[in-house]
């Protein structure tokens, strides 16, 4: 295994100023990707996944804090950076994609624009270069007919053939870390499967990091390393993919995967987990965010968290996992 | 593009045929006997007979409706009975000043409103963004007839700054060369310089009390538009590309932002076009709006006639270029066609 991470996030502290409060939306929360190392981020809605993606990026919206931690990336902290030099390696260095590919490509610009104005930015090319280039990056996506779909705007392309260009405008400078925030919600499950295998093959060839946000741990299970458990902006539990799967230990990751569908279970067997997120505005939030649903509370879990290490890469955050 | 201009040409037709009915019927049905009027309150009914044969006000409806067309599809308006002139030749001469003030006024408008609503939404809740909230809510609560005899009071009766409110020169200096008939334009291609300072003072005054209450609108629009296309998918995709902080805002967030500007763009124009006859009417500006109004009051028909028509074919016109405007921006409107 390599020494040195692509990219390790330590200790990110997130908070959002709302009228109704501040809502603590990340604590503490840690992990890392190895080159070549994909990584799933899972966990419900607002437990906090696309935060902590936006976070790394400098992309948080402008009510949202980075109150504590470290995101080092190529020797430097990205958090520490100032919002120009950011700018410079964001889409050169790392890039992300976007969930509903439609609404994530400018509506009024020919597809070929939107790539070559990132190539033109960091030194991919330079403008008059800039519409062939445009058409590799197609070719490198495997969009059939590239010189004519070069031309084309978002709304002539299907949603498959937005989440490829999108993933063209991402990769389009060769990064050497991409963020896919549920890069196939809102495709149908044929084209899940390509985009996927799209961005795994791309990835392989390049030797790039990728972190993939999913709530659907079937499809983190197929195609990542290694899996993230994130629960009211806690990383509980962080695992390679098939440790995970045969011996989860934090009683969430036990939850979720109960109510994962796959090849055995049918819909009816699936057990939905009780309770709901915790109010993050809460002054008095428990140690552990998840002891108020948790059926394995033991006296132990109002101390602060332990990150216990059970073998190899296998991380857990509670006082009395499985 | 030329099949969408075909389209919107062939739409408005109807709108013309209607308009020209409207108008003549209009005017036909107004209170009032312009026979009376011109025959001179001292005159006798005879006399009042013989002036309604003379304008051919004693042939039937249908009759002068038939009339009113053939002269129509020759170009002839009519002659204004008030002035004996050609209305065609008096609306020539006067829109070219209607035009000018209200172009000016428009420009003047944008130039402001649009750079102020940008800086608004991409510096919200700074001082630029206040000073945009204290301009828009001042524009739309100042009547243009209000600021306009306002500014002739503070600029030219107390400060002496402006010249005269007495039209689109000075009484002293000579109109330039007849190009565009826009006085601006014309002295500045003739290299007239004395006369252009000249339009320019007389022009200042009206064209920035129109220019303050429309740039109201322009403003909130694109500030609310812009704020709008800011919190979007593809802005925080082109952010996490790394593109450079201007082509964000320009690149991609003005030229979504500006669609809705450009409707509202259209109905400000619009309107200024009919706030120009409270404008002329304050500073004495020969315009085709002065002149409608001096019509009406005299129950001349050919130049409300005239007026109507002309003002119908400009906003149809407008409403053209503003789908025309539409179609350059967003290609997705091209494709419905």
């Amino acid at each position: 295994m390599t020494a040195v991470p692509a990219l390790a996030v330590e200790e990110l502290s997130v908070e959002f100023r709302t009228r109704s409060g501040i809502v603590k939306v990340l604590d503490h929360v840690g992990f890392s990707v190895d080159k070549g190392e994909t990584v799933a981020l899972v966990g419900e809605s607002g437990s906090g996944k696309s935060v902590t993606a936006f976070a790394v990026m400098g992309i948080l919206d402008p009510a949202g804090k980075v109150t504590s931690g470290r995101a080092l990336f190529g020797g430097a902290d990205l958090l520490a950076l100032s919002e120009r030099d950011l700018a410079e390696q964001r889409g050169r260095e790392f890039s992300m994609i976007f969930q509903n590919p439609r609404t994530a490509l400018n509506p009024i610009r020919k597809v070929g624009q939107q790539i070559a104005d990132v190539l033109v930015r960091h030194g991919g090319a330079t403008r008059p270069d800039a519409p062939r280039a445009a058409v590799e990056m197609l070719k490198r996506v495997r969009i059939p007919d590239p010189e004519r779909r070069v031309e084309a705007y978002p709304f002539e392309l299907s949603g498959g053939m937005c989440q490829r260009i999108m993933i063209a405008i991402a990769l389009a400078c060769r990064p050497a870390l991409l963020i896919a925030d549920e890069p196939t919600t809102g495709l149908d499950v044929t084209t899940q499967a390509v985009i996927m295998d799209l961005i795994g093959e791309l990835a392989h060839e390049s030797g790039m990091a990728t972190i993939f946000i999913t709530h659907d741990l079937a499809l983190a299970a197929e195609y990542c390393d290694r899996i993230v458990v994130m629960h009211a902006g806690h990383v509980v539990e962080a695992a390679p993919a098939r440790e995970l799967f045969a011996h989860p230990r934090h009683p969430y990751s036990v939850k979720l995967l109960a109510a994962t569908p796959g090849e055995t279970a049918s819909l009816a067997e699936l057990a939905s987990i009780p309770g709901g997120l915790p109010d993050l505005r809460r002054p008095d939030l428990p140690a552990c965010r998840y002891s108020d649903r948790c059926e394995r509370r033991i006296d132990d879990c109002v101390k602060p968290l332990p990150n216990r290490s059970l073998g190899e890469r296998h991380i857990v955050s509670c006082w009395n996992p499985l | 593009m030329l099949k969408l201009l075909l389209s919107r040409l062939a739409t408005a037709i109807p709108s013309i045929v209607g308009v020209v009915v409207v108008t003549f019927m209009l005017t036909r049905l107004l209170p009032g006997d312009p026979a009376a009027y011109f025959a001179g309150l001292a005159a006798s009914p005879q006399a009042i007979a013989e002036v309604r044969t003379k304008l051919g006000l004693d042939k039937s409806l249908p009759a002068q409706f038939v009339g009113y067309i053939v002269d129509l599809a020759h170009g002839n308006l009519g002659n204004s009975l008030s002035t004996g002139q050609p209305v065609v030749a008096e609306i020539a001469t006067r829109l070219p000043a209607s035009a000018e003030l209200t172009l000016f006024a428009l420009i003047l408008a944008v130039g402001i409103a649009i750079p102020l609503g940008v800086l608004a939404a991409v510096k919200q809740g700074t001082w630029i963004d206040h000073l945009c909230r204290i301009v828009t809510t001042a524009g739309v609560s100042l009547p243009v007839f209000f600021t306009g005899l306002l500014f002739a009071y503070v600029f030219y009766y107390l400060l002496q700054w402006a010249p005269a409110p007495s039209g689109r020169l000075d009484v002293f200096l000579s109109p330039p060369t007849h190009i565009t008939g826009f006085y601006l334009i014309d002295s500045a291609l003739t290299g007239n310089m004395e006369v252009f300072w000249g339009a320019l003072r007389q022009l200042a005054l009206p064209a920035i009390s129109m220019a303050i209450f429309s740039l109201a609108p322009l403003a909130r629009m694109t500030r609310g538009s812009m704020l709008s296309v800011l919190g979007s998918d593809f802005i925080r995709t082109a952010r996490a590309s790394g593109l450079a902080p201007g082509t964000v805002v320009f690149t991609y967030a003005f030229r979504n932002a500006v669609l809705p500007v450009i409707t509202v763009l259209g109905m400000v124009f619009s309107f200024l076009l009919g706030a120009n006859v409270l404008v002329e009417t304050v500073f004495a500006w020969p315009g085709i709006g002065l002149y409608a109004v001096n019509a009406l009051i005299t129950s001349d028909y050919a130049p409300v006639q005239g007026f109507v028509l002309t003002m119908a074919v400009l906003y149809v016109a407008l409403n053209l270029a503003i789908d025309l405007l539409y179609g350059l921006v967003d290609p997705r409107v091209r494709l419905d066609s």
